[in-house]
């Protein structure tokens, strides 16, 4: 598989480190692997950290936005951090720039959670 | 004519699997790594590759496996023209499915981006469609990365 997903549970909030290629192909395993924790009630929020990320496209942005969404129904909050410039170029193409927290690193993602939180 | 003849082409055939996106973004771009691309034009052309066997896949055939994808690749000068095209079902309302955001598939979380993202990462983008027949999407962009190289 293009696509490892990496998850780590701190307190209530999951980091996901995607590493690979996120397409229509490998977005099905972020979907199931982030939808199976979310769903359990386990975490309220979710870092995406991205640095390990070397492809992406409309697909990827779609289940981003689909977990987005559920977390957010919630309660909860989505932080992105790491992005690559081409991953940061469709973020913003997208729109999902000004809905989503952005951050440099995960350190700060997650400071960034707690304080929302 | 004359830049007709002289252009460098490659065409791939391939079942309308999810798994053959990725394949089908490395194979263009080592047919396009002749023109010297920087690495973001390259993350361009991958990327827009991608969208366009997607919706080939998902939205031409339905998920269908037994369909096929063809792409072609030309090399003319400067100039790269990639052709994705199905025998799929075809677009309906074409300004429509062009709009940003707008999916015919919601439930499947789509994000409704992949004409904009072909668009705007392309020189030029033209899609011709015909319900029943298929889709075929033709996109050329100008590899800037030699003149750069110059200057």
């Amino acid at each position: 598989m293009n696509l490892q997903v990496e998850l780590e549970h701190r307190r209530n909030v999951l980091i996901t480190r995607l590493r690979g290629e996120l397409d229509h192909h490998t977005a099905e395993i972020v979907r199931f692997q982030l939808d199976e924790v979310i769903q359990r009630g386990q975490v309220n929020h979710v870092v995406l950290s991205l640095s390990e990320l070397t492809f992406m496209d409309s697909s990827g942005l779609g289940v981003i936005l689909g977990r987005y969404k559920q977390i957010k129904g919630r309660g909860g909050k989505m932080a992105v951090c790491e992005m690559n410039p081409a991953v940061r170029r469709l973020f913003e193409l997208s729109g999902l720039f000004k809905i989503m927290h952005v951050y440099d690193n995960e350190h700060l993602a997650l400071n960034g959670l707690e304080v929302v939180s | 004519m004359n830049g007709q003849s002289q252009a460098n082409v490659m065409t791939l055939q391939f079942s309308s699997r999810s798994e053959n996106e990725a394949f089908a973004r490395v194979a263009v771009a080592a047919f396009v790594s002749q023109l010297d691309p920087t690495l973001d034009e390259l993350t361009d052309l991958k990327t827009v590759i991608s969208e366009a066997v997607t919706n080939c896949i998902i939205h031409g055939y339905d998920n269908e496996p037994t369909g096929m994808v063809s792409i072609t690749a030309a090399i003319e000068g400067e100039d790269i023209t990639l052709t994705v095209s199905d025998q799929g079902q075809g677009i309906e309302d074409i300004e429509l499915a062009r709009q940003p955001l707008f999916t015919s598939k919601p439930d499947m979380e789509r994000s409704g981006m992949g004409f904009t993202i072909m668009e705007n990462f392309m020189d030029e983008f033209e899609v011709t469609t015909e319900l029943g027949v298929g889709t075929t999407i033709r996109m050329k962009k100008r590899i800037e990365s030699k003149k750069a190289l110059y200057n």
